[in-house]
């Protein structure tokens, strides 16, 4: 792969799947980042993993309460208003790997997604969005009285 | 065999809703038993819900995602009667798929 096209591949994150597809990146090093991604264990690795900078937007938007009775099942829903939606992604800041979910949102699909995640403490829920092949990202602080890993 | 998932679709005007909950012990691999010992790793780690053959969520996920996982999302272009397909794939290999009809 020439040097232009790894500058591409590292600075938009989406290309990955595109040049998968092309067969110039093969599946297995797409499904690399992502692990790597899940295999983080700060909240910046984990940010790297999926292709880096992302600008704070208010179109992300999360759904979680600003305080979790129970840790170990937080309700989180993520929305993002950006057109073009590709990916959403959430991350528990401080729990031991910070990356919980990728979602994959194909077209026809609206860009929201709602589950229950894991709150080993009190911390920043972060959701990422991949829109049109760039990076964006809202977090929201949550605060667990009682954390959510068995500890 | 794992248990069954629950999965609600619900159709409102030209969006579908659908609901799941899906059985399962995702277990971290943080957590130890009575004995001390650590209980392995056993979470979901792929979830792909398709309608009328067509892809309309993948997932990746971690086992920071609650035990008997709760999973909703939304999509156009079915209607009532059409069938989405859910399969989830943990760790270990396990996999099971369960379907529901948009009402």
């Amino acid at each position: 792969m020439d040097s232009r096209a790894r500058r591409t591949v590292l600075a938009q994150g989406s290309l990955l799947a595109m040049l998968a597809a092309c067969g110039l990146l093969t599946a297995s090093q797409v499904h690399a980042a992502e692990a790597a991604g899940f295999d983080a264990k700060t909240l910046d690795d984990a940010l790297k993993a999926l292709g880096g900078q992302a600008a704070d937007s208010k179109d992300v938007v999360i759904t979680s309460p600003d305080i979790a009775e129970n840790g170990a099942v937080v309700p989180v829903a993520v929305t993002s208003k950006l057109p073009k939606t590709q990916q959403i992604v959430v991350l528990v800041e401080k729990n031991p790997n910070p990356m919980t979910a990728l979602f994959t949102i194909p077209e026809g699909t609206e860009p929201y997604v709602s589950t229950r995640v894991k709150m080993g403490q009190s911390t920043n829920v972060v959701a990422v969005v991949k829109a049109d092949g760039r990076l964006y990202a809202a977090s929201k602080e949550t605060k667990v009285t009682l954390g959510g890993c068995g500890g | 065999m794992a248990d069954p998932m629950r999965i609600r679709a619900q159709q409102k005007d030209d969006t579908t809703d659908v609901r799941v909950l899906m059985a399962h012990p995702m277990e971290t691999g943080l957590r130890k038993d009575a004995a001390g010992k650590t209980i392995p790793a056993l979470f979901i780690s792929d979830v792909k819900a398709t309608c009328g053959g067509r892809p309309v969520l993948s997932a990746k996920w971690g086992q920071a995602i609650s035990q008997n996982p709760f999973l909703q999302f939304r999509f156009k272009g079915a209607k009532i009667g059409d069938k989405v397909t859910v399969t989830w794939t943990d760790n270990s290999g396990d996999t099971r798929t369960d379907e529901t009809v948009i009402a």
